[in-house]
């Protein structure tokens, strides 16, 4: 997908676990990610945050460090 | 055989105690309140009558019923007299012989003695009832005034109403009112001069919704349907269930042969209880439709014509061309979607092809574009993916909460039971941006209609909770009994934040705060509450967190578990329900179970012999997303139209074009099928058996009435295409499909097809806890174990309102048409809905010089495209409002990319746009028009 999509996408799960405590928020992002992101999705944004990240929300950020070794 | 459900002249009444008379000098027991007519047929006696049916009250007019009672004067109607202790009842006597008789003379001198020829020959209860007292003259000749001459109305497209015929019973007014409770009908003129009327100038210029109650209740040939006068009475019937909406009604098939005659609500149907809607009823035809695709075909490219082949070479090529795809592109490069219009077995047998014959979970369906957000929302909060109450529940209901649903348009039977305990007295609060019909009609009038904003959905139940939490009405010991104390903790501080009061969120959606206060108040405090909504929920940026947000307000009230109560999607389609549980998510097996679960995929490699993925596949979106980025190649869709429904047309087409080889199996050659290589012929649900499950969780029998039109059924398609991909299924009958699933799904484990036959439906869970099934779930607690809060802080949409696109666009479906319209439009519907309109406010409207009927540019980021304005203050200013029923209007060009955070169901109820008038056509419709006769070319052979 074009990455301003994904950006958009990974942005606005990060914004709704926003709404929990930082400790959890993260690892949150991330479950979600694993749980419902095929393969190459998940490729895509281990890539684009690889790249800088440019535009991802801080959580989606971390999420994709919980996800990486996983 | 023909099916004859008993009528017991009026309705059944409950009550704890019971009462014992002698009827006939036999001894009856019946609950206080019933009539003796009742209690009469409960003993095997039937009393003559005309005006009385047991859906209706009881109305005391024919003079037929009447009865002699041991020590009361006069011979009271049977239907009206409720039994009592000790009573001593005759119904038959040589005086009650001779009034009948004279009545039944005074009818049958104002009436056509046309029987021979008459519609309703052989099925007429006023011919019946003419036998039953044994007249034999009609002392008063013929040659009276009468009213044998009065004009026939043939105005509807289904039904006539012959008023010569009409013995004016007013069984049909009361059909409409009591049990659709549209009042549209009434009895106008006295005396000599009574007549039932529809208002208009005749019933198709009325407020009749064309339910076909009063056809049903008619007792004469007065409202006949025009295919029995085509064609005449049925020789056999069969129970099956509609292929419309999720209310999932139960009909008889009334057939001559492999032929319908008529379709009539099942009595007994616990969905419906003999209650129907115009597309149930009378919009079947499509089924038989010229435009039926019943031969199968392929090319090479989207551009060829179509070629027929027999059934061998297309199944053969399709898993050729899937064959080579994956050799070139990888295992991930193919996927399937199944279809909600579709039985439960043949989704699972297409999920099950997928996961195992595709080897990948690149497997979705159209819940996705709907109530994907339902199952994450439910399933987060209470543990699984379904509506908590059974239909009837609304019975018991002391507030109802509409959010986002149009009922009376989208789920009308469910609307008329709705209804009718509005009319008892229950409150009512309707939140959506339009002002539905429910909001007011005759008899009805919601205490609070809240015409949020689109887009706020969130804001609005966060303000109604936090009025809860900070006026003290929360439930504190239903919570601390049912749910997590550590979540409950977390959410309460969270939405008392003065942020998530009225007052601070009254300017963002539109709503005062005073009414919001009001409104939460009575949801808390007005007894047993419960709520229903539907896409205009879920079809949001925050849809998934729109459906917590109402988990929230049930739990802290105490409002799950008990009737009345509950948390309710109104599913669009037929089986959504169903096609979810089947296991149609690309993350999930049947039973909502996620597929990287070890021990459930173990159980489904060794029932399926073969290795699975643990990892999620592509959602539709996704997969079309690939398809463009050029790593996803073909797709095997069944029975649904992503071209036309699913949003950003251009997006999905440019992904349909993009692949290789598009298999659609559907009944028509739709627009997806556009962009196919290969037309398998779909199986109506006349021709297939199987189950469907409603919004209530209720498995309900498919039977099937007619042999496949192609020749074979979805299943069996789906099965011959597995076979060829080198993964055969071996299943003979629907019936194994159901009885894999009920081995594989513990939620299931209870349900056969006989076990279905002897209860004449099943809501899951059904199993060994639950012997036969569950009509209200979380009773004694919530199926995750406690009740978890969540936090539903509200995120506005990114798609704003600009100076260039200052309008807010939503859309929806109405009464007459269905969805993509495949269905509907190919039936007489149209002569009610024949395009889609833009229903804009005066304000708007007037803005922008637009007058209603003039043709009009609907634009946004995404395309735009022409329709029609109509004006309407249903509207608020500043949003207007479309159906997607007619590609043609390409309401889809419109809507954009952009969806729910958690699921990715698209966003179609929020698009930024801009009216004006034109005066032609869009230059996407333009093209639509070129391509679509261009892609649909069919070679003829010589």
């Amino acid at each position: 997908m074009k990455p301003e999509q994904m950006v958009h996408m990974a942005n606005q799960i990060a914004g709704y676990f926003a709404g929990y405590p930082r400790e959890e928020a993260g690892s949150a992002v991330a479950d979600h990610l694993e749980k419902f992101w095929e393969r190459r999705m998940l490729q895509q944004i281990f890539e684009y945050v690889d790249a800088g990240g440019a535009g991802l929300d801080e959580l989606a950020v971390e999420a994709v460090a919980v996800l990486k070794p996983r | 055989m023909m099916i004859r459900e008993t009528d017991y002249g009026t309705p059944a009444r409950i009550a704890q105690t019971l009462v014992m008379l002698e009827i006939d000098g036999a001894a009856v027991t019946v609950p206080r309140g019933t009539s003796i007519m009742r209690a009469a047929i409960d003993a095997g006696i039937q009393i003559p009558k005309l005006c009385a049916t047991d859906n209706l009250e009881p109305f005391g007019s024919c003079r037929l019923c009447l009865v002699e009672i041991e020590g009361r004067k006069g011979t009271p109607a049977s239907c009206t007299t409720p039994a009592e202790a000790g009573m001593k009842v005759w119904t038959q006597s040589p005086k009650l012989a001779k009034m009948r008789r004279g009545m039944m003379e005074l009818y049958i001198s104002d009436h056509p003695l046309d029987c021979l020829t008459c519609a309703a020959n052989g099925n007429c209860e006023l011919q019946d009832m003419a036998g039953v007292v044994g007249l034999r003259e009609v002392r008063y000749g013929y040659d009276g005034d009468n009213h044998l001459s009065a004009v026939k109305d043939e105005s509807n497209p289904y039904f006539t109403f012959d008023p010569s015929k009409c013995i004016v019973c007013s069984r049909c007014v009361r059909a409409c009112e009591e049990v659709q409770g549209t009042f549209a009908l009434t009895i106008s003129g006295r005396g000599f001069a009574s007549t039932v009327s529809a208002g208009g100038k005749d019933f198709l210029d009325s407020e009749c919704v064309s339910c076909g109650a009063c056809v049903q209740a008619c007792p004469t040939a007065t409202l006949m349907e025009k295919t029995v006068i085509e064609k005449g009475q049925a020789e056999h019937s069969v129970i099956t269930t509609c292929a419309y909406c999720g209310v999932g009604c139960s009909f008889k098939a009334e057939m001559q042969g492999n032929e319908v005659v008529r379709m009539t609500p099942h009595k007994d149907g616990k969905a419906n209880h003999g209650h129907a809607c115009v597309k149930g009823r009378f919009s079947w035809g499509y089924a038989t439709h010229k435009d039926r695709m019943l031969t199968p075909m392929i090319r090479a490219k989207i551009e060829d014509p179509w070629r027929e082949v027999s059934w061998e070479e297309a199944i053969g090529y399709a898993a050729s061309e899937f064959q080579r795809i994956q050799a070139k592109y990888g295992r991930d490069s193919i996927g399937g979607i199944t279809s909600s219009r579709c039985t439960n077995e043949e989704t699972y047998v297409v999920q099950r092809m997928v996961r195992a014959a595709f080897g990948n979970n690149n497997v979705d369906t159209c819940a996705r574009v709907c109530h994907s957000p339902t199952g994450y929302g439910l399933q987060s909060t209470f543990g699984t993916s379904a509506g908590t109450q059974d239909f009837d529940s609304v019975e018991d209901s002391d507030v109802i909460v509409v959010i986002g649903a149009n009922p009376t348009d989208a789920h009308p039977v469910f609307a008329s039971q709705m209804k009718r305990r509005l009319r008892e007295g229950a409150r009512l609060i309707v939140i959506d941006p339009r002002r539905i019909d429910l909001v007011r009609s005759p008899h009805l009038q919601a205490d609070f209609h809240l015409p949020l904003l689109p887009g706020t959905n969130v804001a609005v139940i966060n303000a109604m909770a936090h009025v809860v939490v900070t006026e003290n009405l929360v439930a504190e010991q239903y919570v601390r009994d049912r749910c997590e104390p550590a979540a409950f903790k977390r959410w309460r501080s969270f939405i008392a934040q003065e942020r998530n009061s009225p007052e601070a969120v009254e300017a963002i959606v539109g709503v005062s705060a005073v009414d919001l206060r009001a409104a939460a108040r009575l949801y808390a405090t007005g007894g047993r509450a419960a709520i229903y909504y539907g896409l205009g929920v879920t079809e949001h940026s925050q849809g998934s967190t729109m459906v917590m947000g109402m988990a929230n307000l049930a739990m802290v009230t105490g409002n799950i578990g008990h009737r009345g109560a509950g948390v309710n999607p109104l599913r669009g389609q037929n089986n959504v329900q169903g096609s979810c549980d089947m296991g149609s998510f690309p993350h999930e097996f049947s039973g909502y179970r996620h597929v990287s679960d070890d021990a459930v995929r173990e159980m489904f490699e060794e029932a399926w012999s073969v290795t699975l993925r643990g990892d999620p596949g592509l959602r539709i979106p996704n997969m079309l997303d690939a398809a463009v980025d050029g790593s996803f190649k073909g797709l095997y869709v069944q029975g649904e139209d992503i071209a036309q429904s699913d949003p950003n047309t251009k997006h999905v087409t440019a992904g349909l074009a993009a692949m290789e080889c598009v298999v659609v199996q559907d009944l028509f050659l739709n627009e997806t099928a556009s962009y196919a290589h290969v037309f398998l012929p779909g199986s109506s649900f006349l021709e297939k058996d199987g189950t469907f499950t409603n919004a209530e969780r209720r498995i309900s029998r498919v039977r099937k009435v007619m042999p496949p039109m192609a020749g074979l059924a979805d299943w069996e398609v789906t099965l011959a295409l597995s076979k060829a991909l080198g993964y055969p299924m071996h299943y003979s009958h629907p019936s194994e499909i159901m009885d894999e699933v009920a081995r594989l799904t513990p939620t299931f484990a209870g349900v056969s097809y006989a076990r279905i036959d002897e209860l004449g439906s099943i809501q899951w869970p059904c199993n060994d806890k639950a012997p036969e099934g569950t009509p209200i779930m979380h009773v004694d607690g919530f199926v995750r174990g406690k009740g978890k809060f969540m936090i539903t802080e509200f995120v506005p949409t990114d798609e704003r309102t600009t100076a260039r696109f200052p309008l807010i666009l939503t859309t929806g479906r109405i009464l007459s048409q269905y969805n993509v319209g495949a269905q509907t439009r190919r039936t007489a519907n149209n002569i009610w809905h024949d395009q889609d309109v833009l229903e804009i406010h005066p304000f708007d409207a007037e803005h922008r010089g637009i007058r209603d009927g003039d043709l009009v540019s609907l634009a946004s980021r995404a395309g735009d495209t022409s329709l029609r304005a109509k004006i309407s203050d249903r509207m608020q200013p500043g949003v207007v409002y479309t159906t997607f029923h007619f590609a043609g209007t390409g309401a889809n060009v419109v809507t954009t990319e952009y969806s729910d955070w958690a699921t990715n169901c698209p966003e179609y109820k929020v698009t930024a746009v801009e009216v004006r008038p034109v005066e032609r056509l869009s230059n996407w419709q333009q093209e639509y028009g070129k391509s679509r006769r261009e892609t649909t070319q069919i070679l003829k052979v010589p």
